[in-house]
């Protein structure tokens, strides 16, 4: 993740999520007959939405490999010590910068701490903002933003333009905020900076396609036959709303990480003696020329990541997306 | 229409007010900002005493927004601390970055849309693959990563253009600034479009206008392209706010004197007015943005209308 | 079709915007023999008083000549206005000024010129951040009390006799007070500083060997030779054009693309290459700044009675590798408390810290533990996050800590957001362990680096260290006539330090800088600052 204020990607990604918003944004817009909305129900299956999905998603080669990728990082991530046995913070300033040599294929870094040992041990603490933060984005935006989309009036009206604000948040500030209130040196004040910024996005996109589905013909229905507005909006519209905002969160979960990279840039990310890829990635990107090996290491296990998970969304969104079948 | 654009300009006195006091807040929380001024000397009470009083630093917090805001509404957006009135920086730094985010949001629209339509043509094909792995690729790498290789490779090594901008900021020299601010913003362009192009390229419209005979290029841009444009849009509208803002890293990188440095000299410093004036410009700018958004999905869409 | 209608607004809009900020740009018209050199945005308006930090500095250094000025290569403070400082008792001067001095705008540099200027620096209504500087005049309490507001204008202890003689009373005895002067909080300053402020603010006049010709702020002061100026050090180029950089680095890149001249700060990350790249352009010589670890003396865990694991901290530190490997040797280990740059004469001596500056893992585990170990086993070293810089280093200081008491987490740095907070819980005693410390030395006097950093209640005294024997020696000092003895009691308080540690002395730092070759005869003086003056340009 670069540098807007927030994972501006996602904004706006998907099929369903898009158009959902369009309409989400322009509030008392006219939708004419004949213009469905885009996530309109799976016909003519007799299975369901997920199991559907599921089914499709098993036979999906990438949907396998990114999968088996994650996991691999998951383990990792738990039990770094099972594929590397040095200590990331056992530093021999004497070699700094040095490249690799046998028993240490990455090379050092500036400190003469050994480059493969850091990569490894610095999953947890990425993964662990990645998917921590994406959760926690997720839970709150789509809750709120669905509540706004449902009941609309002045709640949704509060909700959106709180979103605006927080839109306009530099992020260095709001680290640097963080930073300086919160001394705990573990990756949670990171965490909750990255909700804090993340849950506006998740908030437009479940907003944008709760007021989406509301207008769907099978709901109008079921508010005919008398279902009250909890039921409706669990059972009815939920399901048919969430798959932008999954797509949107395993994108935003590889942002994520690489938001942390940034806030490390900046000096405001996760404090030593966390071991991170951000921290790492910050540290390495002016010895470009001299040592390019401390900064290529931790950032190609950053794309590998990313790149992962956004398969991975990918993948779940095809197959949520019964257009593309 | 006009009823809708009114109560949406009217929704932004709130925004406006809850962003002040936000920002105020946040920077008020970085603590006292006099201290810095003094450098690594302890400074000496008494002139503190003094700087604290003229900025009005030794009132409670709701009295000194009060103060700023009474300031505000008389045009007067306070001082910068070497003495430059905020809204002279302002004056300075806005055309630049604007100029800088229009590069930016040319370069991703053009090279984003032509990469997008190809790849969504080809939906599959090697073209899509190689075009989903760059784009992956670019997401990927943090902007520090990338615009330092470029000012690197460009600037020095091959010596093609200047590695940084000069204070005029010229638009040829904002070029490379300008790609290393679109790359990840290009990479979402691209995957709209390639999305929307797919998804419409199956629809009726479509094989209507080809089966009337219409040469292929022309339906593509007139009819394809148009009705799959609205995501596109709409991510540019909210791009433009992320850009100008957001281009802390890309300004500093390549000696910008935009936005993004001026705010990151006001952050550092914590001085309260440049922050906060900046910061609710950038916010006026999106939500405006966002509303000229809203506005031209009438015309790429005419099925959407204004009550 | 009314949105239509709306959206050719917003097109219309957004080509206005366009053409708004497609104009601007314009020619530089670069004159022959000016050169760009990278400058930092100043924190503070250019009045010699108010101005604390390098970056304005530099260009008080161009504009401003006081009555003395430091000898860009050794540092000796010497006459440049002043005819000569007399004085019987080292308490009450008088001075005298050499005729022909002007201010580029023509008015005469008189007496009334400096006795105006530090009375207008020493008001407290002036809030000039450099006020301290005078707190030795007579009458200074009065002018700047500490508490209410002032009972006078102008302090009692300056007094004009004539255009060309005034005389100074100090309220204390301070023998070596003359060589302050050079100090730029005591240039003189014309009378327009004073009628039209405003003005003078936006483009400052002074009496040195350059001239404002346009300051556009926070981009680019563009200084030209004065062709009148009277002194003998006249600058020997068009003029300087200081372009505003937030990245060392982009300041680094732009002068290998050719596209600056001059860089008074070669980021560390370029260090390794930076022969390679520049060959015989690349500057490293000694200025006067001192880097060091301060502990929060008013903390228990660190003060009083830790002496033993503060000496021993300061033995777990390699200084040589790191200064090698982390700093290719911009940096020389310390061994003192004061700086190179001072000179055998002026002070500096090599090895006045001893042992306890000398790396010696095994010495530093037992002194450690026989201080009763690191409180609470643990300790964090404070710095700055925000110039990106110091990271660096601390860790590598923090590795060599934990190798030498074998433990990966004994010692870990501790980012502080911005400058401002650092130095908010510096002022507030919030420090609850060590943290970092630079010294820039603000005239070339031993004084200088012992007094506002150690004296009990200094100015610059972070650490609240306060030792009785300390003090009285430097009391004795300041009183001494003799330099050679003033500076031999100074070393005595200097040894008391080596005893106490409240600082460590990590390292000497040099001004480095890079050119390109355009240019020649750069150097720089003990403060790095370029001494643009001499720089040639062919």
């Amino acid at each position: 993740m670069p540098e807007s204020y927030v994972p501006k990607e996602a904004i706006t990604h998907g099929d369903g999520g898009t158009a959902a918003l369009a309409i989400g944004e322009a509030e008392s817009l006219e939708r004419p007959p004949g213009a469905g909305p885009p996530s309109a129900p799976p016909t003519g299956k007799p299975r369901g939405l997920w199991s559907d999905a599921w089914h499709d998603l098993r036979r999906n080669p990438v949907f396998v490999i990114s999968g088996l990728v994650i996991i691999f990082l998951a383990i990792i991530a738990i039990w770094p010590q099972l594929i590397a046995t040095g200590n990331p913070y056992r530093a021999d300033l004497a070699k700094a910068q040095a490249g690799a040599e046998p028993g240490h294929p990455f090379g050092f870094d500036t400190q003469g701490r050994d480059v493969y040992t850091r990569v490894v041990y610095g999953a947890r603490a990425s993964i662990t903002v990645g998917t921590c933060a994406t959760a926690g984005a997720a839970l709150l935006g789509s809750l709120l933003g669905a509540l706004a989309g449902f009941y609309g009036g002045w709640g949704d009206n509060l909700l959106s333009r709180t979103a605006d604000i927080f839109f306009g948040i530099p992020v260095i500030l709001g680290g640097l905020v963080f930073l300086s209130v919160i001394t705990s040196s573990t990756v949670w004040p990171v965490v909750g900076f990255i909700v804090l910024l993340g849950w506006p996005q998740v908030a437009r996109i479940a907003r944008g396609s709760v007021v989406t589905a509301k207008q769907n013909d099978y709901v109008q229905a079921a508010r005919a036959l008398g279902a009250g507005n909890r039921r409706m909006l669990l059972r009815h519209i939920a399901p048919n709303a969430i798959a932008p905002v999954i797509v949107v969160a395993t994108i935003a979960l590889g942002t994520y990480i690489a938001l942390e990279a940034t806030l490390s840039y900046l000096g405001a990310g996760l404090k030593p003696p966390t071991v991170s890829w951000g921290i790492d990635i910050s540290a390495a990107s002016t010895y470009i020329r001299n040592a390019p090996h401390m900064l290529l290491w931790p950032a190609g296990a950053l794309s590998i990541t990313v790149l992962a998970f956004i398969m991975l969304g990918d993948a779940v969104r095809d197959a949520l997306d019964p257009k593309l079948r | 229409m006009g009823r809708y654009v009114i109560r949406r300009l009217l929704q932004m006195i709130p925004v406006f007010i809850g962003s002040t006091f936000l920002i105020f807040f946040m920077v008020y929380a970085l603590g006292d900002p006099v201290a810095a001024l003094f450098g690594d000397k302890a400074p000496d009470p008494a002139t503190v005493q003094r700087i604290r009083r003229d900025l009005y630093l030794d009132q409670p917090l709701w009295k000194q927004y009060l103060h700023y805001m009474g300031q505000i509404f008389q045009g007067n957006f306070g001082t910068a601390f070497n003495g430059q009135p905020v809204t002279e920086l302002m004056a300075s730094a806005f055309p630049i970055t604007l100029r800088l985010t229009l590069v930016a949001i040319v370069i991703e629209m053009i090279v984003g849309i032509v990469l997008g339509v190809f790849s969504g043509l080809r939906r599959g094909r090697s073209v899509d693959t190689s075009v989903l792995v760059f784009t992956l690729v670019v997401v990927s790498i943090p902007t520090f990563v990338s615009g330092y290789l470029l000012q690197f490779l460009f600037g020095v090594q091959w010596n093609w253009v200047k590695p940084s901008v000069s204070s005029e900021a010229p638009l040829d020299e904002l070029l490379l600034p300008g790609v290393a601010l679109a790359l990840v913003s290009l990479a979402y362009v691209t995957r709209l479009t390639r999305t929307s192009i797919a998804e419409n390229a199956r629809a009726d419209y479509v094989r209507t206008a080809i089966a009337k005979g219409l040469p292929r290029h022309r339906v593509i841009t007139r009819h394809l392209l148009r009705n799959s444009l609205i995501p596109v849009v709409t991510f540019i509208g909210t791009d433009i706010g992320a850009l100008m803002g957001g281009a802390i890293v890309t300004e500093r990188i390549f000696n910008i004197h935009g936005v993004g440095f001026q705010l990151y000299q006001g952050i550092l410093r914590q001085n309260s007015p440049t922050v906060v004036g900046f910061v609710t410009i950038l916010v006026l700018i999106f939500l405006v943005a966002n509303l000229l958004v809203d506005l031209l999905y009438a015309v790429l869409d005419p099925r959407i209308r204004y009550a | 079709m009314r949105g239509a209608t709306c959206a050719k607004w917003a097109v219309g809009a957004v080509a206005i915007a366009l053409a708004a900020t497609a104009c601007g740009g314009g020619g530089d018209g670069d004159s022959a023999g000016v050169v760009s050199a990278s400058w930092g945005d100043p924190q503070n308006p250019l009045e010699p008083a108010n101005t604390n930090e390098v970056q304005g500095g530099k260009v008080l250094e161009m504009l401003f000549r006081g009555l003395k000025r430091y000898n860009p290569k050794t540092a000796a403070a010497e006459n440049v206005i002043a005819d000569k400082i007399e004085t019987k008792d080292s308490q009450n001067y008088t001075v005298t000024l050499k005729d022909g001095w002007t201010f580029s705008n023509g008015e005469k540099v008189t007496s009334k010129s400096f006795v105006d200027a530090w009375n207008y620096g020493a008001l407290l209504d002036n809030k000039q951040k450099n006020a301290s500087f005078f707190q030795y005049i007579d009458g200074f309490e009065k002018v700047h009390p500490e508490q209410g507001t002032p009972t006078a204008k102008a302090m009692s202890g300056l007094v004009v006799k004539d255009d060309k003689t005034f005389t100074v009373k100090l309220n204390q005895k301070f023998s070596s007070w003359p060589d302050t002067l050079g100090y730029s909080a005591f240039m003189p300053l014309p009378q327009a500083f004073f009628t039209d402020h405003a003005a003078w603010v936006e483009k400052p006049v002074g009496n040195g060997p350059y001239t404002v010709d346009t300051y556009e702020k926070g981009n680019v002061l563009k200084m030209r030779k004065w062709d009148k100026y009277p002194g003998d050090d006249g600058a020997k180029n068009g003029g300087i054009d200081l372009r505003v950089y937030t990245d060392n680095n982009t300041a680094y890149t732009d002068l290998q693309a050719g596209n600056l001249d001059l860089v008074d700060d070669v980021p560390a990350s370029q260090l390794k290459n930076v022969k390679a790249d520049l060959g015989d352009r690349y500057i490293n010589q000694p200025a006067g700044i001192i880097q060091t670890i301060t502990f929060p003396m008013y903390n228990p865990r660190w003060g009083t009675g830790k002496e033993k694991v503060r000496q021993g901290i300061s033995m777990a530190i390699n200084r040589d590798e790191i200064t090698k490997e982390i700093f290719q040797k911009t940096r020389t280990p310390a061994t003192d408390w004061t700086s190179p740059v001072l000179k055998t004469d002026g002070g500096y001596k090599e090895g006045l810290c001893g042992d306890a500056c000398e790396f010696n893992p095994g010495k530093a585990k037992q002194l450690i533990k026989e201080g009763g170990g690191l409180p609470g086993g643990k300790m964090t070293i404070a710095y700055n996050a925000d110039t990106g810089s110091h990271k660096d280093w601390i860790d590598a200081i923090c590795n060599s800590i934990n190798n030498s008491l074998g433990n990966d987490n004994a010692c870990v740095g501790a980012p502080v957001g911005t400058f401002a907070d650092f130095r908010n819980k510096i002022t507030a005693k919030q420090m609850t362990g060590p943290f970092r410390a630079g010294w820039q030395m603000d005239y070339p006097l031993i004084q200088n680096f012992l007094q506002p950093l150690y004296y009990t209640g200094a100015s610059s005294n972070d650490g609240k260290f306060s030792d009785a024997k300390f003090d009285k020696l430097v009391d004795e000092a300041n009183a001494e006539t003799d330099i050679s003895k003033a500076v031999s009691t100074f070393q005595d308080a200097e040894k008391i330090l080596a005893t106490q540690m409240p600082a460590i002395p990590l390292w000497y730092q040099n001004g480095s800088g890079g050119y390109s070759d355009r240019i020649s005869n750069v150097t720089l003086n003990p403060f790095s600052v370029p001494v643009y003056n001499e720089i040639t340009v062919s």
